[in-house]
């Protein structure tokens, strides 16, 4: 009896001083596994192609919402303020919206607060609207006014006089000589405008400088990354009355917007959101994991000390 | 707890060179076992045709046959046809090709509807220069990651590479989307549109547009001054400049935008009606069950989570009993609000990692 409990005794002992010694050994865990970790957490998912179905929140579901709102044939203003730094979570959004706005046959006039926006710009005309929308001519149904520098003083001017800040498009066109822009020459003339947004210049400027000179003139709906989010949260609704959330927001409006508006081909194009949301929730399940993992640790640690003393 | 990165033990490194061993096998495995195992850059070539034609006046505009403007057009543009536009008779016309970069699966699926006979579908080239391209774009990328085993030389080549690119990309650009069109445009606008600028727009007031810019490059001089030895003093003045201009532009938005409209939204009822039953609920036909609970909720909180952070900031009084206890609640929402900002900042980093990664696979490796 007394030598069966001291083997359980010796076997709880070794057991315990096993899992100390593992929550120990993570103590001085050498970072390079972890970083092994989270580059097998996102690069499995990619290869296997692990997508989930989205259910569309509230926000996405506002911004989708916005645009189907307003009538066929409005005339919309979608600005590429970001860069390639930042396509990997905006440019989902950026070609859900083009898509959405071109189904619902809406009149779209791109520019760009950011030097590399307009090139952005130009490959989602290229990769979607071109693609999926064949119809659409430019200076008819889409005109690129290009990039333009001055930050928010290009809102501001653009409030009352586009042609001052724009007299051109993109391709050297006079402005007064396309037929969409033709008696065009404020932002209220606009029924919806949306941002989808990096940084500074922004969503942050145009809820500013925009929709403070004239809030009640147009919708305004934005995209934007995870790091700037928290800036906006606060406008929404009343002042951003859509907001893509980072690349879940870009996934749960794709569904929104290929559940009604299909397409036949190359329809990966618009799926790089959902694409990207296996990839997220293997990595923060493992980052979950190592937050709890390192509290256990650390607790266990605090305790061996306590019993040492 | 601390992770360390440490100098990798004798055990630890064969451990990790095992690992790029397996790695180099299975990308020169990839490679040449595999048809088309490595990245192959490809273009959709599209053929383009422009004609000359003049535009033609309308009656009453002048008969400024002589100043008539040419216009370079497609073949198919519609007003020729209409009769705005007129082919300028003995110019031959130009053609050309346009190369736009497709991934590699889009390629294979468009060569194979064309081999089909499909003639709508664009011609798609194997691309060498973008096939190096992409090379290049790989190579850079590891370099970035091969930091994360630990500093080398590949990581300053590619960072190197980043700066140096960044910097110059940057003074380009400014000197090409400001200076020119803004300062330069204004100043000798005949001059820029003959050697730098065709397209730069006729301003209909040249001369006050002239003298609307010496100001600036006044300005932009004094600025300047400060890399002088001596009168850095005068650069002091383009800055009260620019610091009062953007604070009177950054003002009235601020007001408006951020402070007032911010207190409109915050002032918002704490029982929140479901969007049908708000629209035709009066005192008489009230019932608890048009009452959004979690509406109300988010209310609540929202206005609870203002106000106690507005006294967690609020140092006119000392933080304790009723202020101190309101105080603490904001501390709660502050720490909340950082940890949801934290985890956005993380999402939107691996999907950074994860854009990278499918690019490796699908056009490095072609394996996605």
């Amino acid at each position: 009896m007394t030598n069966t409990s001291h083997s359980n005794h010796s076997s709880n002992a070794t057991q315990s001083s096993g899992i100390r010694g593992f929550l120990a050994g993570l103590s001085s865990l050498d970072r390079r596994w972890i970083f092994l970790g989270v580059a097998l957490a996102v690069g499995i998912p990619i290869l296997l192609k692990l997508s989930l179905p989205e259910v569309p929140g509230p926000m996405a579901r506002a911004t989708f919402n916005a645009i189907e709102k307003i009538p066929s044939g409005s005339r919309v203003l979608l600005a590429f303020d970001y860069d390639p730094a930042s396509q990997g979570e905006l440019q989902p959004m950026a070609n859900a919206l083009v898509h959405h706005c071109a189904s619902r046959g809406h009149n779209i006039v791109f520019m760009a607060l950011w030097p590399l926006g307009k090139q952005l710009a130009d490959k989602t005309i290229k990769d979607v609207l071109k693609e999926f929308h064949p119809e659409y001519v430019e200076g008819t149904n889409y005109v690129q006014l290009g990039f333009k520098t001055g930050n928010e003083g290009v809102i501001k001017l653009m409030t009352t006089a586009i042609t001052e800040q724009y007299p051109n498009d993109a391709s050297g066109a006079a402005l007064t000589d396309i037929p969409l822009m033709s008696g065009v020459n404020k932002l209220s003339e606009f029924k919806l405008i949306g941002t989808i947004s990096a940084g500074y210049p922004g969503a942050k400027e145009w809820v500013q400088y925009a929709d403070g000179a004239s809030p009640e003139a147009f919708t305004l709906v934005a995209g934007s990354t995870g790091v700037q989010v928290s800036q906006l949260l606060p406008y929404y609704p009343k002042q951003l009355e859509g907001l893509l959330v980072a690349v879940k927001g870009a996934a749960e409006y794709e569904m929104l917007v290929t559940e009604k508006y299909p397409v036949a081909r190359h329809q990966g194009r618009l799926e790089e959101g959902r694409r990207r949301m296996g990839p997220q929730l293997v990595a923060h399940l493992l980052v979950i994991g190592l937050i709890v993992l390192g509290n256990v640790a650390m607790i266990a640690a605090r305790g061996a000390k306590g019993g040492a003393r | 707890m601390s992770v360390t990165m440490n100098t990798p033990t004798s055990g630890n490194r064969l451990l990790w060179i095992s690992l790029m061993v397996f790695g180099m096998v299975g990308l020169s495995l990839n490679a040449f076992a595999r048809k088309d195992g490595m990245a192959h850059g490809y273009v959709e070539v599209k053929e383009v045709e422009r004609v000359q034609v003049t535009v033609v006046q309308s009656a009453g505009a002048g008969a400024a046959s002589a100043d008539a403007e040419l216009k370079w057009v497609a073949p198919t543009d519609p007003k020729i046809a209409s009769g705005e536009y007129t082919r300028v008779a003995g110019v031959a016309p130009r053609a050309w090709t346009v190369e736009s970069l497709v991934p590699a699966k889009e390629a294979a699926m468009m060569m194979t509807a064309r081999d089909a006979g499909d003639l709508t579908v664009e011609r798609v080239e194997p691309s060498a220069i973008n096939t190096f391209g992409i090379w290049i774009a790989a190579f850079l990328t590891l370099g970035i990651f091969s930091f994360l085993y630990r500093d080398n030389p590949w990581y300053k080549v590619a960072e190197s590479v980043l700066i140096g690119v960044s910097a110059a990309y940057w003074m380009i650009n400014a000197f090409w989307s400001t200076l020119v069109p803004n300062l330069f445009g204004a100043l000798a606008p005949t001059l820029v549109r003959a050697v730098a600028s065709p397209d730069l727009p006729v301003s209909s007031s040249p001369n006050s547009d002239f003298w609307l810019a010496v100001v600036p490059l006044i300005l932009g001089f004094m600025l300047l001054w400060r890399l002088a030895p001596k009168g850095g003093w005068i650069s002091i003045w383009p800055i009260a400049f620019i610091i009062g201009t953007t604070a009177g532009l950054k003002l009235v938005s601020g007001i408006e935008a951020d402070l007032m409209a911010q207190a409109v939204a915050t002032m918002q009822p704490l029982v929140v009606l479901n969007p049908a039953d708000s629209a035709t609920a009066t005192a008489s036909s009230f019932s608890f069950s048009a009452i959004s609970f979690w509406g109300s909720i988010g209310s609540v909180v929202s206005v609870v989570g203002v106000l106690s952070v507005l006294t967690y900031f609020f140092f006119s009084l000392e933080h304790k009993g009723a202020v101190g206890k309101t105080a603490r609640v904001g501390v709660w929402f502050l720490m909340i609000t950082f940890g949801s900002a934290f985890g956005l900042t993380v999402m939107g980093r691996i999907t950074l990692l994860a854009q990278r990664f499918e690019f490796l696979f699908t056009d490095w490796l072609n394996i996605g």
